[in-house]
C-alpha cells in the first residue's frame, strides 16, 4: 500500500529542494516498510536537486539538520528506524547557518 | 509510542532536551528554555535595573530568539531594562540586505526601537568591496573585527550601557576548538567569558544564550513560529570555522553533553605564570581599545587604503591631533609584512606622507591598493 506523506523543509534546507518548503509526496510500495532511513534514500534520488553531502551523511541525515515527525523530535521516536505512517508530516530543519 | 514529558508528566514529549536527554512537551520546553536563560542572567549578574541594553540583531535564528526571550523575561521578571535593537549592515548582497528586512519586522513586532549602522558609513567599505579586494580567504577576519567595533560604536551612539549578542553554546564551543587548533592562547582565555569589558571605557558585551544549545534555539523558534532569516553568509563556505563546526556537530550526534563540556574545559584553562600576555591599551589612531599601538581595524583599513573611520570613538579634536603617524604605521606594516600608501617623493612638500588624493599630481602618489598579509 502506498503512503501519502508531507515533506517540509526549513532553516535553509529548502534551498536544496528548489526553495520549495512543502511537498506532498506518495511513497509507492517498493519496500515492506518505509522508515526514515529508506525515505532519505528516496529523497536523495527523487527530490534533492544538488549537493547531497549538504543533506545526507552516509546513510543518515547530515548532523546539524533536525528531523521532526508530526512536530515531534525524531530522537524521541527511533530516529532512522521510525516506521512512517500514512499522513505523516516529516520536517527537516537546518541549523547550519548564521544566527 | 509517544513519550510523556518528564517535567509535567502529563503532555506528550515533542523534544529531547540536549543537556539531559529528557523528553519534554511544548509548553514546558518554552518555560524551561526561558527560565534557564533567566537563571543564567541572574547567576552571572548580567544586568542592572534601568540600563539601556542594545541587542545586536541580524534577523537570524539566534538574535531573533534572543530578542524574543529578552523581551519576554524583561516583562515577566521586571528587569526594568530599556531594550533596543541594533543591527549592522556589512554590505553583503543577497545575505545581509535580506536579513535586515526580518529585523525591521522584529522592530514592529516587539515595539523596540531599531538602529542600523553600515560598514559603508563607518569604514567606507562594504564586505562585498573588501572581498573583491582581498579574495575569499581571511575575509571573516575583516568582518569580525569591523563588526565588533561597529556594535560598540552603534551602542555608544544610542547611549547603551550594555550590548547583548545571541552567541549560543555551539558557537562558543566552536570558538574554543578554533583557538586550540590555532594555539591562540590569548583568545582562548577571553572567548568563554559571558561578559567582556575589563576596559572601563568600553561597553560590556553579554551573551545570555551562552549555555543554550543551537538545536534548542532552532526548536524554540520553530515551535513559537518566530520569523527568522536562514541562509549561510555567501562567503562562509571557505571559512575556517566550518572545520570546527563539523567537528562539534559530529560530537553532538554522539554525545550532546560534549558541547557544554568543551565550554567548561575552555573556562577551566589557565595560563601558566610567567607567560607573556597582551595588555589592553588604546589605539593611537582611533582611540579604540586594542592589544597594540594601532588597533586591528585601523591596520586592516590602511591595508585597504582608506583613511580613518568616519564615526569615531572619542573626541574628534583628539583624532585630528593624533593623525595617523605615518612613520609608526610604516614600521608596524613592515613588521607585519604589508605595504601602505607610498610616501610621495616628488612634488609633495607636506612632510606628512602621501594623502593618496592625487591632487599634487605626483607620479609617486598613485593610489596603490596595499597587499594585506596572509595572516590577516
Amino acid at each position: 500500500m502506498s503512503l501519502n506523506i508531507t515533506l517540509a523543509f526549513g532553516g535553509g534546507a529548502e534551498l536544496l529542494f528548489g526553495n520549495v518548503k512543502e511537498n506532498k509526496v506518495t511513497l509507492e510500495k517498493a519496500v515492506e516498510q518505509w522508515t526514515i532511513k529508506t525515505l532519505l534514500v528516496w529523497i536523495k534520488d527523487n527530490l534533492l536537486q544538488h549537493s547531497p553531502e549538504m543533506f545526507i551523511r552516509g546513510d543518515t541525515i547530515r548532523p546539524g539538520i533536525m528531523v521532526l515527525v508530526n512536530d515531534c523530535d525524531w530522537e524521541l521516536l527511533d530516529k532512522n528506524d521510525y516506521v512512517i505512517e500514512d499522513g505523516d508530516i516529516v520536517t527537516f530543519i537546518s541549523t547550519l547557518h548564521g544566527g | 509510542m509517544p513519550v510523556k514529558c518528564t517535567n509535567c508528566k502529563d503532555a506528550k514529549g515533542i523534544l529531547k532536551r540536549s543537556r539531559t536527554g529528557d523528553p519534554i512537551c511544548r509548553e514546558c520546553f518554552f518555560l524551561l528554555f526561558e527560565t534557564e536563560v533567566h537563571k543564567t542572567i541572574q547567576k552571572y549578574k548580567l544586568f542592572t535595573r534601568g540600563e539601556v541594553v542594545a541587542m545586536g540583531v541580524s534577523g537570524g535564528k539566534d538574535s531573533t530568539v534572543l530578542a524574543h526571550v529578552m523581551d519576554t523575561l524583561n516583562r515577566r521578571y521586571d528587569y526594568g531594562l530599556d531594550l533596543r535593537l541594533l543591527s549592522i549592515d556589512e554590505g553583503i548582497t543577497g545575505y545581509r540586505d535580506d536579513s535586515l528586512e526580518t529585523v525591521k519586522r522584529n522592530e514592529t513586532e516587539y515595539g523596540l526601537p531599531l538602529t542600523i549602522l553600515s560598514y559603508k558609513t563607518l569604514y567606507g567599505w562594504t564586505m562585498d568591496d573588501i572581498v573583491k579586494q582581498i579574495g575569499k580567504k581571511n575575509n571573516c577576519t575583516f568582518c569580525g573585527v569591523f563588526r565588533r567595533q561597529a556594535l560598540d560604536r552603534g551602542a555608544k551612539h544610542i547611549k547603551a550601557d550594555k550590548v547583548v549578542t545571541g552567541h549560543n553554546a555551539d558557537d562558543i564551543a566552536e570558538t574554543v576548538m578554533m583557538n586550540i587548533m590555532r594555539g591562540d592562547v590569548a583568545r582562548l582565555q577571553r572567548c568563554t567569558a559571558i561578559m567582556t569589558g575589563d576596559d572601563p571605557t568600553g561597553i560590556p558585551r553579554v551573551k545570555p544564550l551562552k549555555y543554550a544549545y543551537e538545536k534548542e534555539i532552532v526548536a524554540y523558534a520553530y515551535h513559537k513560529k518566530l520569523d527568522y532569516f536562514s541562509t549561510e553568509c555567501i562567503y562562509s563556505p571557505e571559512a575556517y570555522r566550518g572545520n570546527a563546526r563539523t567537528y562539534i556537530k559530529d560530537l553532538e550526534a554522539i554525545r550532546p553533553r560534549a558541547i557544554l563540556d568543551i565550554i567548561h574545559s575552555g573556562e577551566s584553562m589557565m595560563i601558566k605564570k610567567g607567560v607573556k600576555m597582551p595588555t589592553l591599551m588604546r589605539c593611537k589612531n582611533c582611540d579604540y581599545i586594542s592589544s597594540n599601538d594601532i588597533c586591528k581595524a585601523c591596520i586592516l583599513l590602511e591595508g585597504l587604503n582608506k583613511g580613518r573611520p568616519k564615526v569615531s570613538v572619542g573626541k574628534s579634536s583628539k583624532i585630528q591631533k593624533n593623525l595617523l603617524d605615518h612613520k609608526m604605521l610604516e614600521m608596524k606594516a613592515r613588521q607585519l609584512n604589508i605595504s601602505v600608501i607610498p610616501k610621495a617623493v616628488n612634488g609633495c612638500g607636506s612632510g606628512q606622507g602621501c594623502c593618496g588624493g592625487g591632487k599634487c599630481g605626483s607620479s609617486e602618489s598613485t593610489l596603490t591598493k596595499g597587499k594585506v598579509a596572509d595572516q590577516f
